[in-house]
């Protein structure tokens, strides 16, 4: 008995100061979920074209796997200090939470600069996306990846400037919260794109 | 007390956060060492870099994203395993649909 109004008590007082925090989290991770139905839809593209190389070049003729494996490392390094930020933040450590932010935008830069320069040889080669169905289907998917962190680094600076001036408030930690769903989802996609992308393709 | 002990579970710890990234190195560094040796079959390497890959997929969902099948956590890991069955459909179906159509091409 004790415990069950022990529990509720702890449910209510959860119900007072969480609990807008935790639903928009779980709003946003509804979001992330359709997020990754979108996903889907350009790996199912890049499955169903990936074959249709045209006069163009195969992925076995284009990959570097060890240029993949820099930018997985760095994109799992961006993961864990993100990791990290978040216990900051739950220590109520400002300083270390925009270190360990700093840290993880810095990896995440890495990861967006290496794309990027990937992107920019193969047009350069001539095997731009208008080349093949294979290579729309690879700059479409392998972008949209792209595009999503680049929209997290942009969120993760708006944070850090917003942490930095009015300090680890509730708001700061459930955008935080949300941030850190969204940066360890993408590492998930990229499980997927370098499996099914570039190891398959480099076989 | 109880409320201490909820948010560690929720929210990991360094450990947990280690864990995590020891376990995804190994299962990064595997298939990118079966495809790059070429020491494999091609029908284990595909074998070897999906499996590895789902497993890592699990890993990250439990020591990174926190997924779990307590009370609190529950919507969210049924909805996750809600998406993976759409997802399972829309590309599973997709490439048997087209790689079907594609058969009856008679290339």
């Amino acid at each position: 008995m004790s415990t069950y109004v022990e529990h509720a008590h702890d449910a209510h007082d959860d119900h007072e100061h969480h609990d807008s925090g935790s639903q928009t989290v779980l709003g946003f991770w509804f979001y992330l979920m359709t997020d990754c139905i979108l996903f889907a839809t350009a790996f199912a593209a890049y499955a169903v074209l990936y074959r249709n190389v045209a006069t163009g070049v195969s992925g076995k003729e284009i990959f570097e796997l060890p240029y993949v494996m820099g930018e997985t490392a760095a994109l799992l390094l961006s993961s864990i200090t993100y990791g990290f930020a978040m216990i900051a933040g739950y220590k109520g450590n400002k300083s270390a939470v925009l270190g360990w932010l700093a840290v993880t935008f810095a990896c995440g830069a890495v990861f967006i600069g290496m794309e990027v320069n990937e992107f920019h040889h193969l047009i350069a080669e001539g095997h731009g996306p208008n080349v093949s169905a294979f290579l729309s289907s690879f700059f479409g998917l392998v972008g949209l990846h792209g595009l999503h962190v680049t929209a997290g680094l942009i969120w993760m600076t708006v944070m850090m400037i917003e942490v930095a001036k009015t300090g680890l408030t509730g708001r700061a930690m459930t955008r935080l919260n949300c941030l850190s769903l969204f940066w360890h989802f993408l590492d998930i996609v990229w499980i997927c794109v370098f499996t099914v992308v570039y190891l398959k393709g480099a076989m | 007390m109880s409320q201490a002990h909820e948010h560690a579970a929720d929210h990991g710890s360094v450990k947990s956060y280690l864990t995590g990234f020891v376990l995804a190195i190994i299962l990064t560094a595997i298939p990118f060492w079966m495809v790059m040796s070429h020491g494999f079959t091609k029908q284990a390497t595909m074998i070897g870099i999906f499996g590895f890959a789902v497993v890592q997929i699990i890993v990250h969902l439990k020591y990174f994203l926190h997924l779990n099948f307590t009370k609190d956590g529950k919507l969210n890991s049924f909805s996750f395993l809600f998406t993976a069955m759409i997802i399972v459909m829309l590309v599973g179906l997709s490439v048997w649909i087209i790689s079907t159509a594609d058969a009856l091409m008679l290339r």
